[in-house]
């Protein structure tokens, strides 16, 4: 492909650990191809950019948490023709979004020595909650193997290969036994977004839900078994109080389960 | 059991050489073994790589490794996998192609024969292996994959010695005794003197690998006592499908409330459709490089319980929990009888015992039928 016609690509950093950009730079053995693929244009953990025109396909990572984010997402959304989000910040809030369920002033004056130099919103919130984004990418970390495809899918014009079934159908396609059926191992895999390749069942711990919410959750039925195993309320409303923990179905388990 | 088929007696010693023996007419030896607190299938070099002396405690959404109190080399029942693992592999890459100077070349994946030898096959196992025969062999288009490995498959079966917590094949008629579809078929004796084995001959093959191992006759009271041993599994299952016209009961309830009940605790997970061994539904996933000069296509399993699996243009036709759990029951017991001639399920119990909250599938008919 003629280095002139590679789409232009930008990655956008909101609050967020930088994980999820990083995921790109893992990819090594890839990133010539990726190079060669597409020009990385604005890519502040990478290379030094500055932003300038318009790009082809950003990349956000990251999730809204004050107002001048809030107003940097639409500039960017008008600077772009295709926005992927990656990542369980961008795309459910993150870890931070715990603070959705607290008073953030509280927070700032805990934590901070002059909390008065804070300028924050109440609440950490997804992209798609700001702006029309063209598809999510959920992990927290993303996988390096989904985001490349999502980059070939998108070069190549077609939908990516990123199902929404359950983290047990990854399980069971790698032969990995059941941690909770066989060990009695409390694991939010059935309720849990594919995407990791079952990477903790396979080291025999259960699914901590990085991917977040599965299409069609049913967290009720599952923290009803955890209580059979023995979890407390308290317990399991920390199993959904994690990465995703504002995204909806694991937020209304929380709330069943919390204080 | 006198089942009019030519008999003999091996020790452990004598499996040892069996295995032994496949391995050198070029079998890729398979069984079961212990890993990661679970009985599974993988390849095995002896039998000292088999389970001796564990055997499984199963109920619904429950699974334990225990201590026999001997040295069984079969003592449990099935487990995680099932042999669909070999036969029809969870990812079986289809074409793949790449672009040329001008053209595309595409290359159709060709499988090697797959020359297993699998060890320890249990009656419903052989029954959901002749059921897949006919999803992928029986029709007008053989798939070329599943046959490819199927077609030389050595088959070292085992009627069960004890039946597992939700074991039901009695009532499927399709066990605990391994009736047909084996080249050798063993009952394994246990008493002071630890195991030994009535082996049956299935086929010439079966006939061939016995002959160079050393082995004893059968004796009357073995093959009575080899006998006892099913009759006793029979008897012992955990589970029961109730009896009666399964397919007639369940398309004459299709608007059930019980459909509603066992929606409130599917999870739609997939892990019924994942372990069950007649499951055979697969999707396509295309794949292609970040040049765009090189493309293939690959076969997966999927699962009736995702939403992908029934989306058509414009969406999935079946959203809800029990629009799917329903699809899923109502095909394995009823409608796959109008597309195959059997049942599609064979008792085996792996979809109650994986599934994580135990939905129990004998349970669900039961409770359609009515009356407790």
């Amino acid at each position: 492909m003629a280095k002139a016609s590679r789409p232009r690509l930008a990655v956008w950093k909101f609050a967020s650990c930088d994980g999820c950009q990083l995921s790109l730079l893992d990819c090594e053995d890839e990133l010539l191809a990726v190079a060669d693929a597409i020009d990385i244009a604005y890519f502040m953990e990478a290379t030094r950019g500055r932003i300038s025109g318009r790009y082809d396909l950003s990349l956000v990572e990251g999730s809204i948490t004050t107002p001048h984010d809030a107003e940097r997402i639409r500039d960017i959304r008008r600077i772009s023709d295709v926005v992927i989000t990656i990542g369980a910040c961008a795309t459910s809030g993150g870890i931070q979004a715990l603070r959705n369920f607290a008073d953030v002033r509280e927070y700032t004056s805990i934590v901070y020595a002059r909390p008065d130099y804070i300028s924050t919103l109440a609440t950490s919130t997804a992209i798609a909650d700001h702006i029309r984004v063209e598809f999510e990418l959920r992990g927290c970390p993303i996988n390096k193997r989904q985001l490349l495809e999502v980059v070939s899918a998108y070069l190549a014009g077609r939908k990516p290969v990123t199902p929404a079934h359950s983290v047990c159908v990854e399980c069971k396609l790698r032969g990995t036994v059941c941690v909770m059926v066989a060990h009695g191992t409390p694991c939010l895999g059935p309720v849990t977004h594919a995407g990791c390749g079952a990477l903790c069942p396979s080291y025999n711990r259960g699914c901590y839900g990085c991917f977040g919410p599965m299409e069609t959750p049913n967290a009720p039925a599952l923290s009803q078994h955890l209580a059979e195993l023995g979890m407390e309320d308290r317990a399991i409303a920390r199993l959904y109080s994690t990465f995703n923990a504002d995204a909806e179905p694991f937020r209304e388990e929380r709330e069943r389960h919390g204080p | 059991m006198d089942t009019g088929r030519e008999q003999a007696v091996l020790t452990v010693d004598g499996v040892d050489a069996l295995f032994a023996a496949l391995r050198d007419q070029g079998y890729r030896v398979v069984g079961p073994t212990l890993r990661d607190q679970a009985i599974v299938y993988d390849d095995i070099s002896g039998a000292a790589d088999l389970p001796r002396g564990w055997t499984d405690e199963q109920d619904g959404g429950h699974y334990r490794l225990t201590r026999r109190d001997d040295d069984a080399l079969f003592g449990y029942v099935v487990g995680p996998h099932s042999w669909k693992q070999f036969l029809h592999p969870p990812r079986q890459r289809l074409w793949s192609a790449r672009r040329e100077d001008g053209g595309t070349e595409v290359t159709a994946e060709v499988t090697p024969p797959g020359r297993f030898a699998f060890i320890g096959v249990r009656a419903c196992e052989l029954n959901a292996i002749a059921i897949q025969d006919r999803v992928f062999l029986g029709g007008p288009f053989a798939d070329p994959h599943y046959q490819a490995r199927r077609e030389d498959a050595f088959f070292v079966a085992v009627n069960c010695g004890q039946a597992g917590g939700t074991c039901f094949c009695a009532s499927m008629k399709t066990g605990p005794k391994v009736e047909a579809g084996f080249d050798l078929a063993l009952t394994e004796i246990l008493d002071d003197g630890g195991s030994r084995f009535l082996v049956e001959i299935g086929s010439d093959a079966g006939r061939d690998v016995l002959v160079s191992l050393p082995k004893t006759a059968a004796t009357e009271q073995d093959r009575s006592v080899a006998s006892e041993i099913v009759a006793r599994t029979t008897r012992s299952m955990g589970r029961e499908m109730p009896d009666g016209d399964i397919r007639e009961l369940l398309l004459a309830n299709l608007e059930h409330s019980r459909w509603d009940d066992v929606a409130e605790r599917c999870l739609t997970c997939g892990n019924c459709t994942m372990v069950c061994p007649t499951c055979f539904c697969t999707t396509v996933e295309d794949a292609s490089d970040l040049a765009g000069v090189e493309t293939s296509r690959e076969r997966r399993w999927d699962s009736c319980f995702t939403m992908d699996f029934s989306y058509i243009h414009g969406g999935s036709v079946r959203t809800s929990a029990r629009s799917r759990y329903r699809q899923w029951m109502t095909h394995k017991l009823a409608t796959w009888i109008d597309q195959f001639g059997s049942s599609g399920c064979v008792g085996c119990g792996r979809c109650i015992t994986w599934c994580p909250v135990g939905i129990d599938i004998t349970e669900e008919v039961r409770a359609i039928r009515g009356g407790g």
